[in-house]
């Protein structure tokens, strides 16, 4: 899945703000095919982490009541060109990670 | 004759063990993620919950946490949701009352400021409840949200 994140960083004093959005079904396995009646596989993310300028400033776990394409917002402390590395692991052992530099 | 049914019985236990290890790493997805707090997760109740991931389920409602979420969901499976709080926490979580497993997600904020927003989703009209690790304890705040359509199953 790469290339599944995008994240924004924006900056405003030295506080930034890092919004993420990940293409990602978050499908909780309860559902079944509306067509063929089969039961569709649980697949979400359930570990999600985001270092800023070399150091991890959040780090969790989401469960699959999460929505599909799941937005996550945080703020930390940083300054101008700092990175941003944003990770995420889900139920089948997929995972992905992206970064991007704090304007 | 005779050698064919030993090849066939060979050949079925053979099968009948590959279905076992097949069945048995159905079961790894789930055991691989070690980290991941499924007790926390598969709770039916929000102290439950908040004490496999807390440490405790006491929680005191308190103004310096903030829950900002619509006052009606047209769509359960897209509710956004802000938690904010006035002082520096150590974790912040989000659970929903009327949800089966009522646990969303659960963050430890190593250096982030007190403030996460997302993206949940709801079964039924119930409180959204964010909850603030501030000194050991337990803030929180509630939000009543409306939900038109549920977003869970389907």
């Amino acid at each position: 899945m790469a290339g599944s994140i995008k994240i924004r960083a924006s900056l405003s004093g030295d506080m930034a703000e890092v919004k993420c959005l990940i293409t990602h079904p978050m499908e909780p396995g309860n559902r079944k095919d509306k067509t063929t009646g089969a039961d569709i596989a649980p697949k979400f993310i359930t570990e999600i982490s985001a270092d800023v300028g070399g150091k991890t400033v959040i780090a969790g776990n989401m469960s699959a009541a999460v929505s599909k394409n799941p937005y996550l917002s945080f703020k930390a402390p940083a300054k101008a060109g700092d990175k941003v590395v944003v990770k995420w692991t889900d139920t089948t052992g997929e995972s992905d990670s992206a970064e991007a530099a704090i304007a | 004759m005779q050698s064919n049914r030993r090849v066939f019985l060979k050949g079925s236990l053979a099968a009948s063990a590959v279905g076992i290890a097949v069945g048995a790493g159905l079961l790894t997805p789930r055991a691989v993620f070690a980290a991941w707090p499924e007790a926390a997760f598969k709770a039916k109740s929000v102290a439950d919950a908040l004490t496999a991931v807390m440490g405790s389920g006491a929680i005191t409602e308190s103004a310096d946490v903030s829950v900002k979420a619509p006052d009606i969901a047209e769509n359960g499976a897209v509710v956004p949701v802000t938690v904010e709080g006035k002082a520096a926490a150590e974790a912040v979580a989000i659970l929903v009352e009327g949800n089966e497993m009522p646990l969303v997600c659960n963050y430890a904020l190593t250096g982030a400021a007190a403030y996460l927003s997302t993206r949940i989703k709801m079964g039924k009209t119930s409180n959204v409840i964010g909850v603030m690790k501030t000194g050991g304890k337990l803030l929180a705040a509630k939000k009543e949200v409306k939900v038109t359509i549920g977003g869970c199953g389907g």
